[in-house]
């Protein structure tokens, strides 16, 4: 908690008043009308605290003990149903990775990030681009989030980045999606290759007919198939066995197109024996080939479906991508009670280091850590009470199909309450739960209170 | 890179070790350092512009027409600018829904602000300058009230608003926005307050000056910047709620955080309608953030215990 000093107060003649900053404990004398004076100033904020915050915790208790419309007292039946149905143990098991990853992932970052802030120019603006989300509601963060997480490529900004960088590494295949017509010649192995369904031999052109492909999507220098002339080798033809009207299944009918650029694999006895690709006329021909027995492979990596990116916000991902979200959010906080701690530091330490020999990875770790380490559990700590309560960025973000997934206590108890369950015993205990996970909290700022308060 | 050169003395070593002064780094540690520089800026850049990419990507997508962000992504804008519109925004401000949660956000997020922190301030001024019983117990229970999870009492005081007749309203909200908001208000001001000269305090009081007069014209005009960074951060945070609103309002009190949630259920593909609302919600508190920064900052920072 940082409690920033008044300005100190100036007499007319310029004397500063510095001799009573720490005013003694009992500095007020006990009159009876300032009694009620004090009475009068503390009633507005004791009856609203009483009514709607104090009152409420002990009714709150009492109601985890009562049924759903909290008329009948139910002993501990909602805490077993809050620990026995799988939804309420999947909230509290989310809620257990929050406050183990989050927390800890943000003050990562923000000391990293304050810490990189201190080496460049640009400070001010640094700092205030990353503390920025604080002023952002949660629900407009999620909408946000949404448009970077859409799962379409074409639409979400992730995945338009991953798929760009995937095929920058590995151009999509035009052939995707392709399949054999019909299943006498080439047949799906378990692997997804397709792979002629009987032994073929040298001296024999084998016709490997495909659909599955507009033919205005074949490649531009795709030509009218042609079957090869038999001869020495293995040859053959891969091709679109499809023209307006059907045309004959299996038969290189004259306005069909062959595949070019396909890899064809030539197998004997389970290992490759030979590769090529097609040409223009979608031919191929492996003329070494001598004998039979053999077995013509496509691979199946030009048929793959094109990568399409992440499902970011599916049940898998969906608490992970919540939680950079989060991280976006808050990592400005963290960040900046950081860099707070970090202006404090001697400077002399991290300069007596350098001039040691230090690098700066083991200035870093050995002197700039452990000297803000209290401003760094005070930020975790933080960190963990906000985390325990989190509700809004959840509930907004993950949409209806993952958010079973997604779901933690808070969300949970508005969902089983306010949010249609309408199961206020269930809701309480919920509560409940949270209330006894920050009590440590409630015990360490009273502790702090009375060590440090007058 | 701006770390520090070391400086040109000598160093006295441990026993043993002879004095050397630290020469001027050799040409390959002052590329390498250089080269370092570098990769900090390029760093702190890519950083700089992850963190803005989704609120300006929501800005974009709001000044885009509904079939073009249907069929692609926002940064598709730069390509073709033609798709710039502000037909969205047109039709939010034809849309009495949205505009009318605008207007509730500001029934609810202007009382909620005041009124915190004038109760906060009257009671931290009886904590830290009046002398009664309980004074400390009173002020330990304020303290430990601060972190207490909103879902505790939101059942009871549904049933408490009902009973009053106000539940739905925004008064409820506001309400207990109040009440949440109070502990820590109490607890930055009454610490605050106890920072002014007592002499100050004393003097107004030998001068026959009442405890009212002596709050309202001595210690609040010296609190200032803690009133500031209290209410301001209050303003920010109470505008963004969407929990206390989901609960206790209902859709012709709601705040612009709700109505756009419902939307977002209804139609969860109506980018076209969340987008500029979602921005049109986040214009008032940027505003507040980038003109108030230093009080918002000081607050959101003071606020931690309190967090969420």
């Amino acid at each position: 908690m940082t409690r920033s000093a008044p300005p100190a107060h100036r007499y007319p003649d310029g004397a500063q008043d510095d001799h009573n900053r720490n005013p003694p404990r009992r500095r007020t004398t006990r009159r009876p009308e300032r009694r009620t004076v004090a009475v009068l100033f503390l009633v507005p904020a004791v009856v609203v605290l009483a009514v709607l915050v104090v009152w409420p915790i002990v009714d709150t208790i009492w109601f985890s003990l009562t049924n759903s419309s909290g008329t009948r007292f139910v002993g501990l039946d909602n805490y077993a149903t809050m620990v026995g149905t799988s939804e309420t143990r999947r909230a509290i098991r989310n809620n257990m990775v929050w406050v183990l990853v989050a927390p800890t992932v943000v003050t990562v970052v923000g000391l990293i990030l304050a810490v990189l802030a201190d080496r460049i120019r640009f400070v001010t603006a640094f700092r205030m681009i990353l503390f920025m989300p604080m002023a952002v509601s949660f629900l407009a963060a999620g909408v946000s989030w949404r448009l970077v997480y859409d799962a379409s490529p074409d639409r979400g900004a992730l995945n338009a980045a991953l798929v760009a960088v995937h095929d920058m590494f590995e151009p999509p295949s035009p052939y995707a999606g392709m399949r054999p017509r019909g299943d006498l010649v080439l047949a799906r192995t378990p692997s997804g290759d397709y792979q002629t369904v009987r032994p073929v031999d040298a001296g024999s052109v084998v016709a490997l007919p495909l659909v599955g492909l507009a033919s205005d999507k074949l490649p531009a220098r795709a030509q009218p198939a042609g079957m090869p002339a038999p001869g020495e080798g293995l040859a053959g033809v891969v091709w679109l066995d499809f023209r307006p009207g059907g045309g004959t299944a299996g038969v290189v009918d004259p306005d069909e197109r062959g595949l070019p650029g396909l890899r064809v694999e030539v197998l004997r006895g389970g290992t490759v024996v030979a590769s090529t690709r097609t040409d223009d006329f979608g031919r191929f021909w492996l003329p070494r080939l001598t004998g039979g027995g053999y077995t013509v492979r496509l691979p199946h990596a030009a048929f793959a479906e094109p990568f399409a990116g992440v499902t970011w916000l599916g049940p898998a991902l969906i608490t992970p991508s919540v939680i950079v979200s989060y991280l976006w959010l808050w990592a400005g906080f963290a960040m900046l009670m950081i860099a707070a701690g970090l202006s404090g530091l001697p400077r002399q330490a991290l300069e007596a280091a350098r001039v040691d020999g230090a690098t700066e990875w083991q200035v870093f770790r050995r002197v700039t850590v452990p000297l803000v380490r209290p401003v760094l559990l005070v930020v975790l700590v933080t960190l963990v009470i906000n985390v325990l309560k989190i509700f809004d960025l959840v509930y907004v973000l993950a949409p209806d199909s993952s958010r079973g997934a997604a779901t933690v206590v808070a969300v949970e108890m508005y969902r089983v309450s306010f949010g249609g369950g309408l199961n206020n015993g269930l809701a309480s205990a919920l509560s409940v739960l949270l209330f006894l996970l920050v009590l440590p909290a409630v015990a360490g700022n009273i502790r702090r209170q009375r060590r440090e308060g007058p | 890179m701006t770390a520090p050169s070391p400086p040109r003395v000598p160093v006295l070593e441990p026993a043993g070790t002879a004095i050397v002064a630290p020469s001027r780094p050799s040409l390959p540690a002052r590329v390498a350092r250089r080269l370092v520089g570098v990769a900090t800026y390029a760093f702190a850049l890519a950083v700089a512009a992850f963190w803005l990419l989704p609120t300006f990507g929501l800005f974009v997508e709001s000044l885009r027409d509904p079939k073009d962000i249907a069929a692609s992504g926002w940064w598709t804008a730069f390509v073709r600018p033609g798709q710039l519109t502000l037909v969205n925004y047109q039709h939010l401000l034809a849309n009495s829904d949205v505009l009318g949660s605008l207007w509730n956000t500001l029934l609810i997020t202007v009382p909620a602000t005041i009124l915190m922190v004038a109760f906060g301030a009257l009671a931290g001024y009886a904590l830290a300058w009046l002398d009664f019983r309980g004074r400390q117990l009173l002020f330990l229970v304020v303290v430990a009230l601060i972190v207490v999870p909103v879902q505790i009492a939101i059942i009871p005081d549904a049933k408490i608003f009902r009973a009053l007749h106000i539940y739905g309203t925004t008064t409820a909200v506001v309400a207990f926005h109040v009440a949440f908001g109070l502990p820590f208000a109490v607890f930055l001001l009454r610490n605050y307050f106890l920072g002014i000269p007592t002499d100050l305090v004393e003097a107004a009081r030998v001068d026959g000056g009442a405890e009212l007069a002596i709050f309202v014209r001595v210690v609040l005009p010296m609190s200032r910047p803690a009133i500031a960074a209290l209410a301001v951060y209050q303003f920010v945070w109470v505008w963004n709620d969407l929990l206390v609103a989901l609960v206790f309002a209902r859709p012709d009190s709601a705040p612009i955080t709700y109505q756009l949630q419902a939307q977002m259920r209804t139609f969860s593909t109506n980018i076209d309608v969340i987008g500029p609302a979602a921005f049109l919600s986040m214009v008032v508190p940027l505003v507040v953030f980038f003109v108030l920064q230093r009080h918002f900052v000081k607050g959101a920072l003071a606020d931690s215990m309190r967090a969420g």
